[in-house]
């Protein structure tokens, strides 16, 4: 079935199967390897991209219904060549150890700030809560996230 | 791990989507979130021939009141639940289930509608409906049907949809009097199923006994259990603690939970008993003005 969808800014058209996982599509035939596949069974969020600017799990939808909408990965996060202030935030507050969980725990803190640019430390907690790190126990990646919204400080 | 081979269509109307629905037949099944069938998908514990995708069916994705009622479209995501006024003024039941459902990544894609045809015993919503005597209207081609939430749900994963059919809409009746309700879930994380999961509800009469109590319980029988026996005895009844002990009790020796990674049946058992009476005493709260 032909697809044309939009990822990170760039149009792209492919021939794929129906069930070809969104996160196949993109990792596999996209070469973008910053979505990672964690659990593949729903639970972990390492997967996690933008759809048309909300945070799903991209081993749980299909490709084909990324037809005509628009993905954003790890990838797409910066602009101009630069990192995007949560990237940099992570960066300077250590928000990762292994990095496995890094891409789906950025994007959906830019989501969060998108919506609520000063967001508590309940309110991280609770937009984060479908993503798990086995590494941090989450202290840096809140407060990382916190760092990259408001002023940016 | 991949699905079996299927064939897709993505209608943009109802009326498309019905006449794909009556064409395919039994091969046919709905994707609307697929938080719930595209895991089975991967793990073969689904193989439907046919998926007809309703994302873009968007006249589904209302959150409305209507006829006293207050109606989810099948496109009305978890996320827009937690979200809408409509759900916290008017049902208190539902309010307080909708931010438990799963993750956020989840309830930003799943369906409240999905997951009330779907009959998973540990999904949330159906103990929901139950307990505030929902209606299912289930549409095919040849017309539409509303069927009580007690006729739908048949058993472990098992509705009683007819091929052809699918849910277009839940409807929760409004309480004219005063009401109140709550959901109580124990999780043992965020996303995970329930260990148990306690829905309630409550509505007084001008006197302020129990006009009517719902109860319906997750994740402690092989399939949502409403508690008929604990409702029908608090008919009439002045609530207070005495009154929600025993319907404590009721609930307790009714449900037939099992003894799994997520703690021993006796252990279930005590907590069914305490939320039964922790969210009776929500919902009167509630009620009277005072939660």
């Amino acid at each position: 079935m032909q697809i044309t969808t939009t990822v990170n800014g760039t149009s792209e058209s492919r021939d794929i199967e129906p069930r070809r996982l969104l996160v196949d599509f993109i990792r596999t035939d996209l070469g973008l390897t910053g979505t990672h596949i964690g659990c593949d069974t729903t639970s972990c969020g390492a997967c996690t991209v933008l759809f048309d600017g909300m945070p799903v799990k991209s081993c749980t939808m299909f490709a084909v219904q990324a037809d005509g909408k628009e993905v954003t990965t790890v990838e797409g996060l910066g602009q101009n060549g630069g990192l995007h202030p949560v990237q940099e935030a992570f960066k300077q507050h250590h928000g990762l150890q292994c990095g496995f969980c890094t891409p789906g725990m950025m994007l959906v803190g830019a989501a969060l700030l998108d919506a609520n640019p000063n967001p508590t430390d309940d309110e991280v907690r609770w937009a984060i809560s479908g993503n798990i790190c086995r590494c941090t126990g989450y202290m840096n990646i809140v407060t990382a996230i916190q760092a990259a919204g408001g002023d940016g400080s | 791990m991949y699905p079996s081979a299927f064939d897709y269509s993505a209608p943009g109307t109802l009326d498309e989507a019905l006449a794909t629905l009556a064409e395919v037949g039994d091969e046919g099944r709905v994707l609307a979130g697929g938080q719930s069938l595209i895991p089975m998908m991967k793990l073969r514990l689904a193989a439907p021939g046919h998926l007809v995708d309703i994302n873009g069916v968007s006249e589904l994705s209302y959150i409305n009141e209507s006829n006293g009622h207050l109606a989810v479209g099948a496109l009305a995501r978890h996320a827009d639940v937690a979200a809408s006024d409509l759900v916290s003024n008017t049902n208190g039941t539902m309010a307080s289930a909708a931010p438990w459902i799963s993750d956020p990544l989840v309830r930003n894609r799943g369906t409240l509608c999905g997951s009330v045809a779907h009959c998973d015993p540990e999904g949330d919503w159906n103990s929901v409906m139950l307990a505030v005597g929902a209606s299912v209207v289930a549409r095919s081609a040849s017309g539409e049907r509303v069927v009580p939430i007690t006729d739908f749900v048949v058993d472990f994963y098992t509705n009683s949809l007819e091929a052809g059919e699918m849910v277009t809409e839940v409807r929760v009746p409004k309480y004219a009097g005063s009401a109140g309700g709550a959901y109580l879930k124990l999780e043992r994380k965020i996303g995970d199923y329930a260990t148990v999961g306690v829905a309630t509800h409550l509505a007084l009469d001008g006197a302020g006994n129990v006009a009517e109590a719902g109860l319906a319980l997750t994740s402690v029988h092989p399939h949502n259990l409403k508690v008929t026996e604990a409702e029908a005895m608090m008919v009439g009844e002045t609530p207070g603690a005495d009154l929600f002990a025993e319907a404590a009790a009721i609930a307790a020796r009714s449900c037939d939970p099992d003894s799994n990674v997520r703690g021993p049946a006796e252990f279930k058992r005590a907590v069914v008993a305490e939320y039964t009476r922790r969210g009776f005493a929500q919902a009167l709260a509630q009620a009277r003005g005072e939660g």
